[in-house]
C-alpha cells in the first residue's frame, strides 16, 4: 500500500514512511501527553522514556520483542520511583533523577554488549530515514491500542487525573491507572525510537499537550488539539528537515516549540498580551 | 450506624489520630470540630481510606466501609482540587455520576439530566459552560456540592465547606444540607470554627488527636469540652493567662 501511495504521490518510500510515522507519533503522543501534562508528570515521563533503554538493549541481546523489554523496564522504573518516594523522605523529583540516570547508564552499558547490531546514536536520537515497513505497522497498531484504551477508560482516566482524592474515596483504584499510563508511556517511547529517539520523546509528549492546554477548556478538546499539533509538528518537522538537510528529531521538536511559543503569546486563556499591557 | 473501632493514623511515624472508638448513628447531621492540627480532615480521609490507617476498622451497618464507598459522597477542601484542570462546571458536576457507572460506561442522557438538576439546586445553571478556574470561592463550593448531589449518595462527608465562601453561597448550601438531612441522609461535616454549631448540627464530634467528646449538640457543645479540646493546642499562653482556671 505504501508503495502504491509512493508511486501515486511521487514521493520516495523512505520519505513517505518518515512522514507517516511522524504523524502517527504526533497523534499518539499528543493524546497520551495530555494526561502526562495534566497529572504534572512531565519529569516522570522524561524518566520513563530514558529508563526503557536497558529494556531495548536486553530485548536485542535476548532476541525478544522490544516492546516487552521496554515496557518491563518502564514499569520497573515507575515502581522503583514510587518505592523510593514512599519509603523515605526523599522527594519524588530526586528519586526520578536517581532512577532516570541509573537506568539510562545501565542501558548504555548493556548496549556495548550488543554493539554489533545496535546503534546507540539511532536509539538516542532516532533515524527517520530508515523506518522499516514493519516498524511503521507496529507504530500504527500501538496508536490504535492507545486510543482504544483512552476511549474505553476515559471516565476513569479523567477523574483520577482531575481529582484523585475523590476518585480514591469512591473506591477507584487510582494506582492502577497510574501504572497503566506509565506502561503506555513506555510503549509509546518504543514506537518513537525511529522518529525522535529516547532523548527527545518527552518533547513530543509535553509540547503539543502544553500548546493545546493554552487553547482549550475541556479535556476532550485538549486531547484532540494536542494530537493535531503533534501530527502537524511531525509532518512539518520531517519536510523542513528533508529540505534543509537538518536532523529530523530536533527539527520536529523545534517546530513544536515554535507552535507553543506562538500559542503562549496569542492564547486568550494565557492572556500574555493582556498581562503585558497591564504591567506597562 | 457508622462503627469506628480503635482507629489509629500515623503521619511519618507521628500519631495524628489515636485509638478512636465511635458509633455514629445514621440519619443525622454531625459536626466534627477541634483545633487546627487536631486531625479532623485526616479523620474523614481515614474513614474513606484516602489516608492509610495504622490500625482500626470502619463498618457501616455491619458492612466494611469499602462496600459503601459508592454511596458516600465526599467534598474535599477546595485547595485539594486542581482548579487549573481543563474542565467546565457542567462536566465537573457530571463526574459526580461516575461512581454509579460501571467500568467502560460513559455518562448518558440520564446522567446529564441529573447534573442539570443538581446545578439548578445550588443555582449555578448559568455557569454551566464556565471553566472552574474562573469561579469565586462560593461558586466553586456550590459546584462541588452539586457534584456530591449528583452522586445520589446516602452519606455525605464534607471538609470545611464554609471556608472562604460568600453569604449567599453559605445560605444555599446550608438550606440544601438541611433538606438532605430531612430526607434521612447522613451528613458529616468538618467545621472550621465554633460558629453556628448549634444551628447546623444535631450531634458533634470533638476531636484533638483523640476523641474528646461525642453526643447531641445540647449536651456536648459545652465550655468544658471545648476547653479540653482547644486548651492544650492553644498552648501555654491561654493557660497561663487564665491562671488557675485552666481546668474544669
Amino acid at each position: 500500500m505504501i508503495n502504491l501511495l509512493s508511486d501515486l504521490l511521487d514521493i520516495p518510500v523512505y520519505a513517505l514512511n518518515a512522514g507517516l510515522s511522524a504523524v502517527i507519533l504526533g497523534i499518539v503522543s499528543g493524546a497520551l501527553g495530555s494526561f502526562i501534562v495534566l497529572r504534572k508528570m512531565s519529569l516522570m515521563g522524561d524518566a520513563l522514556s530514558h529508563a526503557v533503554l536497558p529494556g531495548v538493549a536486553l530485548s536485542y541481546i535476548l532476541g525478544i520483542n522490544i516492546l516487552l523489554g521496554a515496557s518491563l523496564f518502564g514499569l520497573l522504573a515507575a515502581i522503583l520511583i514510587q518505592f523510593i518516594t514512599s519509603r523515605s523522605n526523599i522527594k519524588s523529583d530526586t528519586s526520578i533523577g536517581i532512577i532516570l540516570s541509573s537506568f539510562f547508564a545501565l542501558g548504555i552499558v548493556l548496549i556495548t554488549f550488543a554493539r554489533s547490531g545496535l546503534d546507540l546514536t539511532h536509539i538516542l536520537f532516532g533515524n527517520i530515514l530508515a523506518v522499516p515497513q514493519s516498524e511503521l505497522t507496529q507504530s500504527f497498531i500501538i496508536m490504535l491500542v492507545v486510543i482504544a484504551i483512552i476511549t474505553l477508560l476515559y471516565k476513569e482516566l479523567l477523574i483520577s487525573s482531575f481529582d484523585p482524592v475523590v476518585a480514591k474515596a469512591y473506591g477507584l483504584k487510582t494506582g492502577f491507572y497510574h501504572y497503566l499510563l506509565m506502561m503506555l508511556l513506555s510503549v509509546v517511547t518504543v514506537s518513537s525510537l525511529s522518529q525522535v529517539g529516547i532523548v527527545l520523546v518527552i518533547a513530543m509528549l509535553v509540547i503539543p499537550a502544553a500548546t493545546s492546554y493554552l487553547w482549550t477548556k475541556t479535556l476532550f478538546h485538549m486531547i484532540m488539539l494536542a494530537s493535531a499539533v503533534g501530527a502537524v509538528s511531525g509532518i512539518a518537522g520531517v519536510i523542513v528537515s528533508f529540505r534543509y538537510n537538518l536532523p529530523t528529531s530536533a527539527t520536529i521538536v523545534l517546530v513544536g516549540m515554535a507552535l507553543f511559543a506562538v500559542s503562549f503569546i496569542l492564547s486568550p486563556k494565557n492572556n500574555f498580551l493582556g498581562k503585558g499591557l497591564k504591567t506597562r | 450506624m457508622i462503627e469506628i473501632k480503635d482507629l489509629n493514623v500515623d503521619y511519618f511515624g507521628n500519631p495524628v489520630l489515636e485509638s478512636i472508638d465511635l458509633n455514629i448513628p445514621l440519619g443525622y447531621s454531625v459536626g466534627i470540630i477541634g483545633p487546627n492540627g487536631a486531625g479532623k480532615s485526616t479523620f474523614i480521609k481515614a474513614l474513606l481510606e484516602v489516608v492509610k490507617k495504622r490500625s482500626g476498622s470502619v463498618n457501616i451497618n455491619g458492612t466494611d466501609i469499602s462496600g459503601w464507598k459508592r454511596r458516600i459522597a465526599y467534598v474535599p477542601q477546595k485547595n485539594d482540587i486542581d482548579l487549573s484542570f481543563p474542565i467546565t462546571v457542567r462536566n465537573t458536576v457530571l463526574t459526580g455520576t461516575y461512581p454509579g457507572l460501571k467500568l467502560f460506561r460513559r455518562p448518558g442522557k440520564k446522567e446529564q439530566e441529573i447534573a442539570e438538576r443538581c446545578m439548578a439546586m445550588v443555582d449555578i445553571g448559568d455557569l454551566a459552560n464556565r471553566q472552574i478556574s474562573n469561579l469565586s470561592g462560593g461558586q466553586l463550593q456550590r459546584v462541588f456540592i452539586a457534584r456530591a448531589l449528583a452522586q445520589q449518595a446516602e452519606v455525605f462527608f464534607l471538609d470545611e465547606p464554609f471556608v472562604g465562601i460568600d453569604l449567599v453561597s453559605e445560605t444555599i448550601i446550608v438550606k440544601l444540607l438541611k433538606q438532605l438531612r430531612a430526607e434521612g441522609k447522613t451528613i458529616l461535616i468538618v467545621h472550621h470554627d465554633l460558629h453556628e454549631v448549634e444551628d447546623y448540627f444535631d450531634k458533634i464530634i470533638i476531636l484533638n488527636k483523640k476523641l474528646i467528646a461525642f453526643g447531641d449538640v445540647g449536651d456536648t457543645f459545652t465550655t468544658g469540652n471545648i476547653r479540653r479540646a482547644y486548651g492544650a493546642s492553644l498552648g501555654n499562653v491561654i493557660i497561663r493567662g487564665a491562671g488557675g482556671e485552666a481546668h474544669d
